[in-house]
């Protein structure tokens, strides 16, 4: 296939993006030395996301999936590699180019009540991007474009929710009005943080299927981000296991969950919940827990707590590439 | 609907919010007391000059000097024979009026350092928070006295020297609570909406630190009218101007104490005493209402 | 005898309002070495229902009514005192916030040391004897009693919890939510764990969870509750394979199952109701797709269904009539 085809039909290209941050070890230990640790929390990342596509970075707590999230919508700054959305490098965003992309991508986050601001009212709430973006003068159709926002939202009688608090709105209204504060700006990419994950069961299924009829009908791409492997299953075209920062598996969710190739993966889908008896008794469970990004093992990341794991691991970093056509991989040994 | 109707939504929603504000306020009795005592007291200041003749504050005949309280002079003369209950009356508006154009100083010095020094952090934290140190650790009575005195007595100055002594304590207050606001997950959406740092600040910083200025400031009020008290009655107060420290200086001064002319040194006393406990109960009562871990349980 | 018995346990709050009426005619039971799984959303109930054996209620939580039986003793009536030997020695509870029931400044082993003594008279030497023991239970290396609870992991921490839980030798386990905060890895580690420890020490375990295949990997039975109320209530296998009330199919449903089809189940219309007037008949029934006429107007009777599985709805009544 020809690679400017390709680039063309790219929302979101990542190549190595890195986020480190520098922290400062306790404080006895900062009072003796000046040793600043390094935490590698997103550590070279790549991947590319498709216009109208929804690509899920699966992973546990600690793998650098939020902090992947929020680098690439700019509201934390890499320490390097490059993303392109639409094509442009987006380190050589001009100030304006930048507000321009604030309307562009848009972010939902995981807890519906902490990221609305709980005294402003739920118009305040959807009208303040038309505000702070200068979008629209006229009183008339602000209120407008707030009415069409939370209808396509899945909020019935926006008007009349228009003067209420966060507060005063059930969990699933909550989200419903933070992707309402998204919709306002005609956004064609979200990054949805965990957006179901504090929601009861019965009502998560309502806004996922939201998110899914909002990529259908305008095109919206999403990097869904979720520790939740059945959702990611459920509802992306692609998903991306991440580990200690960086993608070890990479393919269509089928793919992924039904044919895994990475041990890590495998392991997880082993443990995705299922709502039936079964017993725990004989399963073999990986040991520990994922470690501190702080102290990121040499060689493949995933080794010590491999259970397939060989000498050369420990070694050599493995490659990360493309197994089967279409599924990628980063091990010795598939 | 149409605006006009958002625009009446809105003015019902302020009314329903103080509404509700008011119904948690009224259980709490500290509260209450603290607010009819300066209900009284504004009242007082307000319509005292048109209910008592404060023209007797002029120097009347010589047998008039320092009487006791008569049914003619209720709180009694002073040494020039002008009637207390009047300089009771007009020294109340001049007490109120120092005491909250202070307060409104200090309140704004306090949440703009609190703020910008809270949201920016690193360098501009470090240095507007060594500036804050220094008025918080200046012993404030010697330097209110050194500047009172630099500056001369008029009532401006003393609003200003109480004003620019009092924020330190406020604006530390604001920058610990706009540490925590600025990490919450809708300061962060606010930036990926393309907010910029002053819509921030001012939309989402500020109303959510609102609640804990507004109970601070009531405790600021007190000690501002306690200051203004503490100057004038040490002399470095505007002679020209009726207030209740004044009062007790004039008092003081002129031997109240040695001719037992308690009607003369009380009421003044008193007054001070009164408007500084109701703004404290009622700062007291609002930090209860307004701080959000004693409200949890309503939700 | 019956390890745990109780029978129409109620407990309100009480508020400016009114009452809440957060847990109503909640009947259990269980045997020795037993798990049972209380599932429901939030609000339904089911940490207060679970809190209400041991009294651990905020002030304004009222027991109404019920009566709790431990091994055919009924301590429905017990006085703080009596309460406080209880707790632990004959049911212990494992929270969902594992960093904040711990010390931060104290050595996570001299925790559990102080308290195993405030309950067994055991001398210093002989209660870090024990620690040391409980932490071999729950896998961790007796070495780390010397470190500070910031020092452990999520899941290590709650291995802790776990190790005080049984510090005791209780004979009931209850667990709320105990491994909601941890990754699925991790917490299919800590349910093994409380399996295996179960299992061996013959406890039996009151399960308090939002999550179905908690339920699942955990319990033999379980018990489904909605807005205050029980459900439906039987073994695990069953409830799951053959749900009888519709609620608990709706949950089912929803739950995402990957060996299912790989489509988005409907979710349930509509939110739970406001306990403070709970709409009369069936509880559900304003959001029952299946609700008729009686639904909204008398209350469900208890309907068996198998041996030990039983539900309140009237589709079942019909259903056993016709």
């Amino acid at each position: 296939m020809n690679k400017d085809f390709n680039e063309a039909n790219n929302l979101l290209s990542v190549r190595g993006l890195e986020v480190h941050f520098a922290v400062r070890s306790g404080f006895f230990s900062s009072l003796v030395s000046r040793k600043i640790s390094l935490v590698r929390a997103v550590d070279g990342l790549d991947f590319e996301l498709k216009k109208g596509e929804i690509l899920c970075l699966a992973g546990e707590s600690g793998s650098g999936k939020t902090t992947a999230g929020k680098a690439v919508l700019r509201l934390l700054e890499p320490t390097g590699g490059e993303v392109l959305f639409k094509g442009e490098e987006m380190n050589a965003f001009s100030k304006s180019r930048l507000r321009h992309f604030r309307q562009e991508a848009q972010i939902i986050f995981q807890d519906p009540f902490e990221s609305l601001n709980p005294r402003q009212t739920v118009f305040s709430t959807v009208a303040e991007p038309l505000e702070v973006n200068r979008l629209t003068r006229d009183r008339r159709e602000k209120e407008e474009r707030v009415a069409k926002a939370l209808s396509d939202a899945g909020l019935s009688n926006p008007r009349e929710l228009f003067m209420r608090y966060p507060h005063e709105l059930s969990g699933g209204q909550r989200q419903r009005l933070a992707i309402a504060g998204a919709l306002v700006l005609h956004p064609d990419f979200i990054v949805a943080d965990e957006p179901v994950s504090m929601l009861d069961l019965s009502i998560r299924a309502g806004i996922l299927k939201l998110m899914v009829e909002l990529r259908d009908n305008k095109g919206i791409s999403y990097l869904f981000i979720t520790h939740d492997l059945s959702l990611a299953w459920l509802i992306s075209d692609r998903i991306a296991i991440m580990y200690l920062g960086k993608i070890v598996e990479l393919g269509s969710a089928d793919d992924v969950i039904k044919s895994p190739l990475h041990p890590y993966t495998k392991a997880l889908v082993s443990v995705i919940p299922v709502p039936k008896r079964v017993s725990l008794a004989g399963k073999t469970l990986l040991k520990g827990e994922t470690p501190d990004p702080v102290n990121i093992p040499l060689g493949c990341r995933f080794h010590p707590r491999c259970p397939e794991a060989q000498p050369r691991c420990s070694e050599e970093e493995p490659a990360y590439r493309e197994i089967t056509p279409k599924h990628f991989g980063a091990c010795h040994f598939i | 609907m149409n605006s006009a109707l958002v625009k009446k939504d809105t003015f019902a929603l302020w009314k329903k919010n103080l509404s509700s504000f008011w119904s948690i306020y009224r259980q709490n009795s500290m509260g209450l007391i603290g607010m009819v005592i300066l209900l009284i007291f504004a009242l007082m200041a307000i319509l005292g000059p048109y209910l008592v003749d404060i023209t007797i504050m002029t120097v009347d005949g010589v047998t008039q000097v320092i009487h006791p309280p008569t049914s003619e002079y209720w709180l009694g003369t002073d040494d020039l024979g002008k009637d207390i209950l009047a300089g009771v009356i007009v020294g109340s508006r001049v007490s109120l009026m120092v005491g909250l154009a202070a307060t409104a100083i200090s309140m704004v010095i306090g949440t703009v350092v609190g703020i910008v020094s809270g949201f920016y952090g690193r360098v501009v934290d470090a240095l507007l928070m060594r500036f804050t140190d220094v008025f918080l650790v200046i012993p404030w009575l010697p330097l209110m006295l050194v500047m009172a005195a630099l500056l001369g007595p008029s009532l401006g100055n003393i609003i200003f020297v109480i004003g620019i002594t009092s924020w330190a304590g406020t604006a530390r207050i604001i920058r610990s609570q706009t540490l925590s606001v600025k990490e919450r997950p809708y300061v962060e959406r606010a930036r990926a909406i393309g907010s910029g740092d002053t819509h921030i600040m001012f939309y989402h910083i500020l109303p959510n630190v609102f609640p804990l200025i507004f109970a601070n400031t009531v405790l600021v009020a007190a000690v501002a009218i306690l200051s203004e008290t503490t100057l004038s009655f040490l002399g470095m107060g505007d002679p020209t101007q009726v207030t209740w420290g004044m009062m007790l200086h004039f008092a003081f001064s002129m031997g109240a104490v040695s001719f037992g002319a308690w009607w003369w040194l009380l009421p003044p006393g008193i007054c001070v005493v009164l408007v500084v406990l109701s703004f404290t109960f009622i700062g007291y009562a609002l930090d209860e209402v307004l701080n959000p871990k004693l409200r949890r349980r309503d939700q | 005898m019956r390890l745990l018995e109780v029978e129409n346990l109620t407990t309100y709050y009480k508020l400016k309002e009114g009452y809440v009426r957060a847990c109503e005619n909640i009947s259990l039971h269980l045997e020795r070495g037993e798990a049972i799984g209380l599932v429901g959303e939030s609000a339904s109930g089911k940490t207060t229902a679970a809190l209400s054996l041991i009294k651990l209620l905020p002030e304004n939580a009222h027991v109404m009514a019920g009566s709790i039986k431990i091994e055919g003793r009924d301590i429905s009536g017990a006085t703080e005192e009596e309460l406080r030997h209880i707790r632990w020695k004959d049911i212990a509870i494992i929270f969902q916030g594992a960093m904040n029931a711990l010390n931060p400044v104290r050595r996570v082993g001299a925790q559990i040391v102080e308290a195993v003594r405030i309950h067994d008279k055991l001398s210093e030497k002989e209660a870090c004897k024990r620690t040391a023991e409980l932490f071999d239970q729950v896998e961790i290396d007796p070495d780390r009693v010397r470190e500070y609870p910031h020092e452990f992991s999520g899941g290590m921490r709650q291995r802790v919890m776990i190790a005080m839980a049984i510090a005791c030798n209780p004979k009931i386990i209850i667990g709320d939510e105990p491994t909601t905060a941890l990754d699925v890895m991790v917490q299919a580690q800590v349910l093994q764990l409380l399996e295996t420890l179960r299992r061996e020490r013959e406890m039996g375990m009151l399960l308090i969870t939002h999550d179905l295949s908690v339920v699942g990997e955990t319990c033999d039975r379980v018990a489904v509750m909605y807005a205050g109320q029980i459900v439906e209530n039987g073994p695990t296998e069953k409830v799951f394979s053959d749900p009888a009330h519709p609620y608990t199919r709706a949950l089912i449903a929803a739950f995402p199952n990957i060996e299912g089809e790989r489509f988005l189940a409907a979710s349930i219309p509509g939110n739970p109701p406001n306990l403070l007037a709970p709409p009369g008949g069936c509880r559900f029934h304003e959001r029952c797709s299946e609700a008729y006429g009686l639904c909204s107007n008398e209350v469900p009777a208890l309907t068996n269904i198998s041996p030990g599985h039983s539900a309140f709805c009237h589709l079942l009544q019909r259903r056993v009539k016709v």
